[in-house]
């Protein structure tokens, strides 16, 4: 009787067992492959109204051979650091190629540092980055931010054999500009398509060479671009000739004109509110809309000047009645231009947001003018300072972005330009006054990686050590721009010393590849089990659907980092996870064979598979171990995948398939076909 | 039942002479080492439509400035580039001069570039990793048959584990030095990866054969060595052809559908765990054997 109930007592331990591993199964394929999850329970809400819970399921981690992007290794030269402070100057160097990094805003860089003997090196990777050499750059470089005085010593003239390869260079690059014409007026592909490929105005190259309209305001090689559409424009042709302009040589394409407003005149309210830079208002921004609407309700024509000197907040117009005088197109912030430029003459307009604030504007002059959209392609012009560096119009100032405190992106408070606002440390605030104090009325340049990006005339000496530079940013250009500056110099040189890059469509064919491995060489293996060992094969393969399940969501868990090379060890493992399977099968048969009955040879094959289980399990992990300790990333992957997959199996192909064999055991009359693919009676 | 010991002549001639014969195709030919190894330039480029001729690929790199390129025509529409190290600067002139030369109908699917100071440094590693790997196995064996076990002492059993563990990994190495002479294909970090792994799985197969003959010497003292070792191979060889044979089945799936770029690492471990299953059988076993005789 005993002996019964104590049988009976295991069995349902088994079926609770079976049950667990039901439920294992169902969470893990959840967890593992939440798509299926996902769509059946939107279906099963559609049909049905049931909402099924939703789960936060995080993805597998892919790596970059997988996903695309750039593996980077930097070596940096430590020799001028003592060896004792080594560890730390390296980790300077990789905090500012971190902000370098991340200025550029691509999803989850990875910044780190490693160290092989006296070898330091930086190690960055950029998933998904598409433009990896503009990346390179970036890292590389520290943007160079020299402030330079006019050279008050007159220029030499360039040389005879100068002035003939300054002449020479001009002419290729005219002729360069002719062939382009030619090539052009041809027709075999449209303007938009040379523009793109020929055209070395950055700007302008990537829509087709199309500038917009372009009035006479501006600068001066679009005014000469203005009249000369002008003079030899004909609407929808390729001007015959190409124009020599003061930046290079173009070709030219009208595509339509129009008279329109060149300038207006207008004064304007503003509103602004708390949190913009240089407001001095606690209102908030609900507040501050609330104001403007109430003084639009007032305004009228007449009263608009008294109510601009009551209530706006741009101080330097105020005082004049909001007046701004006449304002040509590229002179305000964008919303700003619009609203002016669309309203009707002498009317008032709605409140217009700007990054100032809010504004009210009235118009009460304008001036209208022809203005051409124009497109064009542009070769560059070589200068006479290129040709001979002693032509440098430019002296150096000992100022630079060394003395850089901290850089900032502003709006202009006149005009709303994006500018970069530096603040110099106490070296650079002397250094500044004294260049601004010996310059007043002269210009003083800012230099840019070499180029000049703006040059104003000193008013009067500037003290505080404050200093802005203009040019035409776009407001993501002049926050890169500051990041960049913000970010530093490298506190050490660097070197790229090995780069390796995955194309985003080579890494998804690969990704596809493996997973379609993966799903063969699983399918492969079951196939084995069942037609070999029947039913307690497909008993190994449910063990063996658990564990794919339980290691694939292992990975997200970790998380691991899947590479080629570490879908090639999880597909490796699926194969030896059933090793353990193998044995105990083989050693059930040989108990059989011994003369045990089934119920007697099962518990015997388990227990005495299990130190060959163990020992030859450990060779593999041992392997993984140095694997780990000495690979590359690569081989990394490859090691942690696999000792995961040999330490899930030992569990999945242990617990897992004793529970099911035990759970179908009584089911099994002795000597089945079902079992082990053997009815032979046991042999002695 | 199959008759293994009988034919131990035969089976040690087989097993040295494809031995001999990998250790000839390496003395002669060596492997060839990737970039991993030497330092250098792997660029993988795919065209749009027609691939172009080799000779206007080459003339880019000449404009280039670079030397000593090798292309290789890639699947349909691509070409494999080797080249030596090129810094940052060089690869955009190399993009830009392609950019002018095929506009968008080129595009760079991979560029891999491996300077000489980490070539140097994984070759170093991989020295280390070898070394540390032969050694902790051949500890773990010694530790594994620690319990003397008559008629055979157990260092007989770690030496036979090691001369099979070594039959593994220099027989996938003559194959590859084979390949690299007629085929080219390259040894790189990832068939040292695939080396040690072997390791790992020859000594694997090998303790389950040689627990079993311990198992069954326990069991039957007063039977013939002969016959013990003969037995237990007949009990064990199902499980090692049927385990070696699921593994090679998935390997089999990654050589075949898993693509380029992993297929070398496949190819070394399927002809590796293939050895091991059959080292442990008909080498080390035999060994033993072998060993007790002369003892005797």
């Amino acid at each position: 009787m005993q002996k019964v109930e104590k049988k009976q007592a295991s069995r349902s331990n088994i079926k609770w067992g079976v049950l667990g591993i039901l439920l294992v199964l169902l969470a893990g394929s959840i967890f593992a492959f939440p798509g299926f999850y996902r769509s059946f329970s939107h279906g099963l809400e559609g049909k049905t109204g049931i909402a099924l819970p939703r789960f936060e399921i995080p993805d597998f981690r892919l790596g970059l051979d997988l996903l695309g992007g750039a593996h980077l290794v930097y070596e940096v030269d430590a020799s001028s650091v003592q060896s004792s402070d080594r560890a730390d100057a390296v980790a300077g160097v990789r905090d500012v190629i971190e902000r370098r990094v991340n200025a550029f805003g691509v999803g989850e860089p990875l910044v780190q540092t490693n160290v092989s003997g006296d070898i330091h090196r930086v190690i960055v990777e950029l998933p998904g980055v598409v433009n990896v050499a503009d990346a390179i750059k970036q890292i590389g470089e520290t943007p160079l931010l020299e402030f330079k005085e006019q050279n008050p010593n007159p220029l030499p003239t360039l040389t005879p054999e100068e002035e003939a390869r300054l002449k020479k260079a001009n002419d290729d690059e005219q002729k360069k500009a002719k062939d382009i014409l030619l090539a052009v007026r041809s027709g075999k592909k449209s303007f938009e398509e040379y523009a793109r490929e020929f055209s070395q105005d950055t700007r302008t190259k990537e829509t087709g060479g199309d500038l917009g309209f372009i009035g006479l305001s501006g600068e001066p090689w679009t005014r000469q671009l203005y009249l000369f559409a002008s003079q030899r424009g004909v609407v929808g042709a390729v001007a015959k000739d190409i124009l020599n302009s003061e930046i290079g040589f173009h070709v030219v394409k009208v595509e339509e004109i129009k008279e329109l407003v060149g300038t207006v005149s207008a004064r304007h309210i503003l509103v602004c509110y708390q949190g913009i830079d240089g407001c001095v208002s606690e209102r908030t921004k609900e507040e501050a809309l609330a104001a403007i609407q109430s003084i639009r309700a007032k305004a009228t024509k007449d009263n608009f000047a008294t109510l601009a000197g009551e209530r706006s907040d741009d101080p330097g117009s105020a005082r004049q009645g909001g007046d701004l005088g006449a304002i040509t197109r590229g002179q305000m912030v964008k919303p700003f231009e619009d609203a002016a430029f669309a309203l009707p003459l002498g009317a008032i307009s709605d409140p217009v947001e700007s990054p100032f604030g809010f504004h009210l504007i009235y118009t009460y002059d304008e001036k209208k003018e022809k203005q051409y959209r124009v497109r064009h392609i542009l070769i560059d012009k070589t200068t006479a300072n290129e040709i001979s560096p002693n032509l440098d119009p430019w002296l150096s100032t000992k100022l630079s972005g060394k003395q850089l405190d901290r850089a900032t992106v502003e709006f202009d408070q006149q005009t709303g330009d994006v500018q970069v606002g530096l603040q110099f440390d106490k070296e650079g605030e002397e250094l500044f006054s004294a260049i601004t104090e010996r310059n007043v009325g002269k210009p003083v340049a800012i230099f840019l990686d070499g180029e000049v990006i703006s040059a104003p005339t000193v008013q009067q000496k500037i003290t505080g050590g404050t200093a802005v530079i203009t040019g035409r940013f776009s407001v993501g250009e002049a926050k890169l721009l500051a990041q960049r500056l913000n970010a530093g110099a490298l506190p050490l040189p660097v070197s790229l010393v090995s780069q390796s890059t995955v194309g985003p469509t080579l890494g998804k064919v690969s990704l596809e590849k493996s997973l379609f491995a993966g799903l063969v060489g699983f399918g492969l293996v079951l196939l084995f089990m069942i037609l070999y060992y029947r039913l307690p094969g497909l008993l190994a393969g449910v063990a063996l659907l658990l564990y794919a399940i339980l290691v694939l969501g292992i990975f997200k868990l970790v998380p691991v980092t899947l590479t080629l090379a570490g879908i090639a060890g999880f597909i490796l493992s699926l194969g030896m996870a059933v090793d353990a399977n193998v044995l105990i099968f083989e050693r059930i048969k040989e108990e059989l064979r011994g003369g045990h009955t089934f119920s007697r040879a099962i518990p015997l094959g388990f227990e005495r598979a299990w130190t060959s289980i163990r020992d030859s399990n450990v060779a593999t992990l041992i392997t993984c171990a140095v694997l780990y300790w000495f690979g590359t990333s690569v081989v990394r992957g490859f090691a942690v995948t696999l000792t995961i997959g040999v330490l899930v199996s030992m569990f999945s192909a242990i617990t897992v398939t004793r529970i099911l064999v035990r759970y179908v055991e009584p089911w099994i009359k002795e000597g089945t076909v079902l079992v082990l693919g053997s009815k032979k009676p046991p042999q002695i | 039942m199959i008759h293994v010991v009988k034919h131990k002549n035969f089976w040690f001639i087989f097993s040295g002479a494809l031995t001999i014969l990998s250790i000839i195709a390496i003395s002669i030919w060596g492997l060839k080492p990737a970039i991993d190894f030497t330092g250098g330039t792997l660029i993988e480029m795919q065209f749009t439509g027609v691939r172009p001729e080799k000779i206007v690929v080459e003339e880019v790199f000449q404009k280039t400035k670079l030397e000593h390129v090798q292309l290789q025509p890639l699947g349909d529409s691509g070409f494999l580039a080797r080249l030596p190290f090129i810094d940052a600067q060089k690869h955009t002139e190399l993009s830009g001069n392609m950019d002018g030369a095929f506009r968008d109908a080129w595009r760079e699917e991979r560029f891999d570039t491996i300077g000489p100071s980490v070539s140097k440094e994984l070759k170093t590693n991989t020295a280390y990793a070898i070394f540390w790997a032969a050694l902790s196995i051949t500890l773990y064996i010694a530790w594994a048959f620690r319990r003397v076990s008559e008629p055979v002492k157990s260092w007989k059993y770690g030496i036979s584990a090691i001369i099979a563990l070594l039959h593994d990994i220099i027989i996938p190495t003559g194959v590859f030095a084979v390949l690299g002479h007629f085929l080219g294909m390259e040894v790189d970090v990832l068939f040292v990866t695939a080396l040690l792994t072997i390791m790992g799985f020859s000594v694997h197969d090998t303790i389950v054969t040689f627990d079993r003959i311990r198992e069954n010497l326990l069991k039957r003292r007063h039977d013939a060595f002969e016959t013990i070792v003969e037995d237990s191979i007949n009990q064990t060889i199902a499980r090692s052809i049927n385990t070696t044979l699921t593994t090679l089945l998935s390997l089999f799936a990654v050589l075949l559908f898993g693509g380029e770029m992993i297929r070398p690492f496949a190819l070394a471990l399927i002809i590796g765990i293939g050895c091991g299953a059959y080292s442990s059988i008909f080498l080390a076993s035999l060994l033993l054997v072998q060993w007790n005789r002369r003892g005797k």
